[in-house]
């Protein structure tokens, strides 16, 4: 049990200390002063707490309905399950391509838009929200799912008896118990978003300022100077430990549990 | 005024439920059987969490079940009141809050629900209690203020599914009278699930034995101890 | 810290990680000749190349590899400088292929190649737009249109600092959407007709077939760039890295044939 726990240990941990040990600390300072790092930095923050927001908001209702599909025939549930999980096995370049296809100017949907509107998804800071959306929201789905089923039956039982419909108990007593469920999806979102590179450098393309998010910049770097790529990806690892740690104590204050 | 009057049948692979129950305004009928003879399923589709395969329930007159007439109320419509065996209290809201969920569900503003809630604790003796979470409790505070949450809402029929069956023994004498001041100062029927005696004597006017889905004999605790029609009644009056 | 947190920030920490090292194909183990081979070569090498060359390489391998019965090629098509930065950082790579000259400098000044790269061919920039040029694209000109949608190459890599030396001399002031990390990315946008024009090798617009169309400007003579090979030093197999790079030193008119043009 301990040598397999200790070699994924290593695993996890050992790449980001060579980071830490390689990091040219003397030059960190004059590599990330540039005007490239900071504007990516806030491009990546902002984006990925727009895509973490769009996967509450769109993945809890998705998790709710997966959650009660036991009643599905089951080839439909098994089907919609694996749907929602593809985006996780998708090479994220492939992920970017699919949206091109679907959103793009001539697109599935964007082409007819792009037509009445001259509209072009592509390009836009809105268009890395969506690729980070598309490759974070399984993560949140599935947490969710997993927490609305976790959810004794009995607190809804309670509920109804004390009178509360479908509604009123989902907002009241299941959505507050699968609350730590939903914090630890979005943690996972969070960071799926905040390091995506593929999908979006595919679908968004990269613009400083506009779509250079911190990965695609640290990316660039890497052609031209290694050890700028290091100090940008320490950064993005501190901002990462950063945000999660704050983020999952302040939501977790207050569930009580 | 006529309490409840229940045909319940509910179709369940070996054997099912098949019986007629009926508690009289304002008493208090213990529901008394083994482990699997249908005491929980009879609670959960008089509160409509089961539906019925053929029957009808009726609760102070109101028909809120009749699978002829395609009748069925919704389990949060029903004037019915049920305390699960375990409290089943909500875990992220304090017994205040707890208390107040079902005047909220009826339409109470937050600050009117609470004040009541405040009310009804005090009255129940657990005023202490109000700010605590549900895990601070132990088992026979969480029942008693179960079974306030029930009652705040002012049901017209109380379902109890083994209240005390979660409480140490050496504790139980104590909780049986406090549910008893509670269930004296309801004005509704109340329907006792226990497989102890002891809990049918102290709470209960009459007495429902059920095996197998069936209902082997119905009366008096005194009159069912005198003739039992059955020996599994003896034994579980024993 | 829970358990699940501790998940989330491991997740974070790698996906932060990943930027820093640059996709590599794991090493390729010890083919085993099924037959036993006619040459002294067998075993088998891992080629980095430039994007622009993965048409072109896989031809030329497989005629290798006929000649040679036992031996494996097996590339790794990338981005040159990201390439070169993975061997600087001590890629098991056997052969290099850039393209650009600078780029294969940052290698050979960190005393990694194995002899003087030499020049194999020659490419040259080439406009490429979506068939029927939806863009109505005409030339340079076009890439200072903030109106149209451009893509080129970041000036990090070779296809980049390329473009910037034609838009310098034809005194053009690019206003392009997107600067992408390599050139594929540049195709795969044109190609997808999700940009109305990039920037890209003549070679890539030919190997796209009837994907993109191109349009060659003047000037674009000004920014040749040229393809340097070598074999990498630590090699372990450095009789096949030497021979795979004599080969295509032998078959430079093979390259011209897919469009480059002569070193």
């Amino acid at each position: 049990m301990l040598v397999p726990a200790a070699i994924a240990f290593v695993l996890l941990v050992g790449p980001l200390v060579a980071l830490l040990v390689r990091a040219p600390w003397a030059r960190l300072g004059a590599l990330l002063g540039g005007d490239t790092v900071l504007p990516a930095l806030g491009l990546s923050l902002g984006t990925a707490a727009a895509s973490t927001g769009c996967c509450v908001v769109l993945g809890v209702p998705l998790a709710v309905v997966l959650s009660g599909s036991d009643g599905w025939p089951a080839p439909v549930r098994r089907v919609a399950r694996a749907l929602v999980t593809t985006p996780l096995v998708l090479p994220p370049v492939v992920g970017g391509v699919a949206l091109l296809l679907l959103l793009g100017r001539v697109g599935l949907l964007g082409g007819p838009v792009f037509r009445a509107t001259g509209f072009q998804l592509p390009y836009t800071t809105a268009s890395v929200v969506v690729a980070q959306t598309f490759v974070s929201l399984p993560f949140l789905v599935l947490g969710v799912e997993g927490a609305l089923r976790g959810v004794d039956r009995r607190f809804a039982i309670a509920a109804t008896t004390l009178g509360a419909g479908p509604w009123t108990r989902f907002v009241r007593v299941t959505l507050p118990l699968a609350a730590p469920g939903v914090a630890a999806g979005a943690v996972l979102s969070f960071a799926r978003a905040i390091g995506e590179f593929g999908a979006t450098v595919t679908f968004a393309g990269s613009l400083p300022k506009v779509t250079q998010t911190l990965p695609i910049a640290a990316y660039l770097a890497l052609n031209t100077d290694p050890d700028a790529a290091i100090a940008i990806a320490v950064v993005l690892m501190v901002v990462a430990l950063v945000v999660l740690v704050s983020l999952r104590d302040r939501w977790l204050q207050g569930i009580g549990r | 005024m006529s309490g409840l009057e229940a045909a319940l049948r509910v179709d369940r692979g070996v054997f099912g439920l098949d019986a007629t129950l009926t508690v009289p305004p304002g008493h208090v009928v213990a529901l008394m059987g083994r482990n699997g003879a249908g005491k929980s399923t009879a609670v959960a589709a008089v509160a409509g969490l089961v539906p019925l395969d053929a029957g009808r329930v009726l609760v102070d007159d109101v028909v809120l079940e009749d699978t002829e007439a395609r009748v069925s109320v919704p389990p949060e419509h029903r004037p019915v009141g049920v305390v699960q065996q375990q409290a089943a209290l909500f875990p992220h809201l304090s017994v205040l809050d707890n208390v107040a969920f079902g005047l909220r569900t009826g339409g109470a503003r937050r600050g009117a629900a609470r004040d009541v809630a405040d009310r009804l604790l005090t009255a129940a003796g657990l005023a202490g209690l109000r700010d605590r979470r549900p895990s601070g409790l132990s088992g026979g505070q969480a029942a008693r203020v179960a079974l306030v949450r029930t009652l705040a809402r002012e049901p017209r029929l109380v379902l109890l599914d083994e209240p005390l069956a979660a409480v140490d023994a050496e504790l139980r004498p104590e909780l049986r009278e406090a549910i008893r001041a509670q269930l004296t100062a309801f004005s509704g029927s109340a329907l006792l699930v226990t497989h102890d005696v002891r809990d049918a004597e102290a709470l209960a006017d009459d007495v429902v034995v059920l095996d197998a889905g069936r209902v082997v004999q119905r009366g008096p605790l005194a009159a069912l101890r005198a003739a039992p029609a059955a020996p599994i009644v003896a034994s579980l009056l024993a | 810290m829970s358990r699940r947190a501790a998940v989330a920030i491991t997740l974070a920490a790698l996906s932060a990680l990943v930027l820093a090292g640059c996709a590599q194909d794991p090493l390729p183990s010890a083919a085993a000749p099924a037959t036993p081979a006619t040459s002294a070569l067998r075993g088998s090498i891992t080629v980095d190349a430039a994007a622009s060359l993965n048409t072109v390489f896989p031809a030329l391998a497989a005629t290798f590899q006929k000649e040679h019965p036992g031996t494996t090629i097996t590339f790794d098509f990338g981005g040159s400088s990201a390439l070169a930065a993975a061997i600087v950082a001590g890629a098991p790579v056997d052969v290099f292929a850039a393209a650009s000259t600078t780029t294969m400098r940052t290698v050979s000044d960190a005393s990694l190649v194995a002899a003087k790269p030499v020049i194999v061919a020659r490419n040259e920039l080439e406009i490429a737009v979506p068939p029927g040029n939806p863009g109505r694209i005409t030339g340079l000109r076009d890439f200072a249109d903030a109106a149209k949608t451009i893509v080129v190459c970041d000036k990090a890599v070779p296809c980049g600092a390329a473009a910037t030396t034609v838009f310098a001399a034809a005194g053009i002031t690019p206003k392009p959407d997107s600067y992408e990390p390599d050139v594929t990315s540049v195709l795969t946008k044109v190609e997808a007709n999700e940009a109305d024009a990039g920037l890209v090798y003549s070679t890539d617009v030919r190997n796209a077939g009837a994907k993109v169309v191109g349009i060659r400007f003047p000037g674009a003579a000004r920014a040749v760039t040229a393809y340097p090979i070598a074999a990498i030093a630590g090699s372990r197999n450095a009789a096949l890295a030497e021979a795979w790079v004599a080969f295509v030193q032998a078959h430079e008119s093979d390259l011209q044939a897919a469009g480059f043009l002569a070193p």
